[in-house]
């Protein structure tokens, strides 16, 4: 989608599309399109990577008061590259390498340096990737709408 | 309770346990089932273990099948026993349903709702006849036919019937409180209805079915429709501190289910459907409407009904709805209890020997 932000990595809200992007691609897909990207610079890592857990909350009826549904197994992970800049990373699940690669990129993404080719070569092929599994969904749900029609009666005059 | 410790036992323990690994892998001239195989291919027991063992995590859920052998309450043991080794890292902010990416939502109410009646991946309609093509070596199936989507969101019933003030809302949607968190807090009684979802959410789907149906069989009835059952994925957001904004960190697939049940009035509100919620981990939707039946059931001091029916019994339900307190309590009682049931011999031999001299005088 693109877009003209004014910040050059396109702030806060850009910062949040490609932390989802990460956070649903797995270590491996990460490394192998890593592998056709610019390298990365060496990091420091501050934090992690950490496996816990995130309690999930729900609403009563849907849309009333909070309550606690269960929980959901998270990794964090927290880096600082050789620019200065610090990542963080929250991915679901217990797969420390791909929080590990995601922070790597939260952090070198936000340098304006750097952001354009590594977007271009990770978060738009994985958003793409992303967005084609939803939309097959999609269309295999919408295949199953019913699609009700009314029987006319006989009726001759 | 006395237990005693027994010494002696060890290296039976230890053989038994060898054969029960034997056991669980079976005859090896039989290809190993793969966790993989579990996650992909026995997806409902995955889900199952995760709402009861109340983790969502599908690849350790997968795991706890096998390691089970397919036993769905020790599974969900082993994950509860697994959560504990993990630190909490917060809350999420409450999962917006109504944004779910839908693949099956149907509603026994009305016919022509928006977005419509979508069936989605279901046993509903299907004859229940066992396919003997599934026990020979099956070639794949075709791929399920496909169609344009329409990019609407679903709005849930609820919200739909509440434009005409027919049906209670959802009530506030903050409190001045934090919500009861049953991992971290006892069970208290009266219990707020947030602790009440939170254990309905992680309670034994058979007794959640069981306790719902006995309230369609008139044991604290509510006149019960299917408002919606709707499945699909929700992005889950957190807030971390050192961010200071939200940021999604993945879906989790969820049923859920709005039950509509008939009308209560009073002196100041003309009378409107009451309703009863059900949410659950995975593709649950027996569990999430067993879990709406009981929910609207427990209500009734909202409504002014008077409590007479099991499901309507908050203690009740709330004390033996956790399968894993259950399995522990019961279980527990093939443990040596030589020094228990020793005292207790003792006692009725000096019963009946009392007896009988009784009799004899």
């Amino acid at each position: 989608m693109p877009e003209a932000p004014s910040h050059p990595t396109g702030g806060t809200a850009a910062r949040q599309r490609w932390m989802a992007v990460l956070a649903r691609a797995g270590a491996a897909r990460l490394t192998a399109l890593l592998a056709h990207a610019p390298a990365l610079p060496a990091c420091t890592v501050l934090r992690g990577p950490e496996s816990g857990l995130v309690m999930l909350r729900g609403r009563a009826g849907g849309g009333g008061a909070p309550f606690n549904l269960g929980e959901m197994s998270v990794t964090r992970c927290t880096v600082r590259n050789a620019d200065g800049m610090v990542g963080h990373a929250y991915v679901q699940g217990r797969d420390t390498a791909q929080a590990r690669l995601a922070a790597e990129l939260d952090a070198a993404l936000q340098d304006p340096a750097r952001h354009d080719a590594l977007h271009a070569a990770v978060i738009a092929r994985l958003a793409a990737e992303q967005q084609a599994a939803c939309d097959a969904a999609a269309a295999k749900a919408a295949a199953t709408r019913v699609q009700f029609f009314t029987m006319a009666t006989m009726r001759t005059s | 309770m006395a237990y005693v410790a027994v010494k002696g036992g060890e290296r039976a323990i230890d053989n038994a346990h060898a054969w029960l690994a034997e056991e669980r892998r079976g005859d090896p001239s039989v290809p190993e089932v793969c966790v993989a195989q579990i996650g992909a291919q026995l997806g409902r027991a995955v889900d199952r273990v995760m709402a009861e063992g109340s983790l969502y995590d599908p690849e350790l859920a997968a795991v706890a099948v096998k390691q089970s052998q397919g036993d769905l309450i020790e599974a969900a043991f082993l994950l509860r026993a697994y959560r504990t080794t993990l630190p909490r890292f917060g809350y999420s902010t409450p999962l917006d349903t109504a944004a779910m990416r839908v693949r099956r939502r149907v509603s026994a109410v009305y016919k022509d709702l928006p977005g419509g009646q979508v069936l989605g991946p279901t046993y509903d309609y299907t004859h229940r006849l066992l396919d003997f093509a599934l026990a020979a070596d099956g070639t794949p199936p075709p791929p399920a036919p496909r169609a344009e989507a329409e990019a609407a969101t679903m709005p849930r019933v609820s919200d739909i019937l509440r434009g005409e003030d027919l049906i209670e809302g959802d009530g506030p949607r903050e409190t001045d409180r934090e919500p009861t968190d049953l991992t971290r807090e006892p069970l208290g009684f009266p219990a707020s209805r947030d602790a009440r979802l939170q254990a309905l959410a992680r309670g034994d789907e058979g007794f959640l079915l069981a306790m719902g149906y006995s309230t369609q069989r008139g044991w604290g009835g509510s006149h019960p429709f299917v408002g919606e059952v709707r499945l699909g994925e929700v992005a889950v957001e957190i807030v971390p501190p050192e961010l200071g904004f939200a940021i999604d960190i993945g879906d989790v697939t969820l049923t859920e289910c709005q039950m509509i049940n008939q009308f209560k009035g009073s002196k100041t509100k003309p009378p409107q459907f009451t309703r009863g919620y059900g949410l659950v981990f995975g593709h649950a939707e027996r569990k999430a409407m067993g879990m709406a039946l009981v929910d609207r059931a427990m209500r009734h001091d909202e409504f002014g009904e008077e409590a007479t029916a099991p499901a309507q019994n908050v203690e009740f339900i709330l004390y033996h709805s956790d399968n894993i307190e259950g399995t522990g309590f019961v279980e527990h009682l093939k443990l040596p209890h030589y020094v228990d049931f020793q005292s207790e011999l003792e006692t009725i031999r000096r019963m009946r020997r009392e007896a009988e001299v009784a009799l004899h005088e």
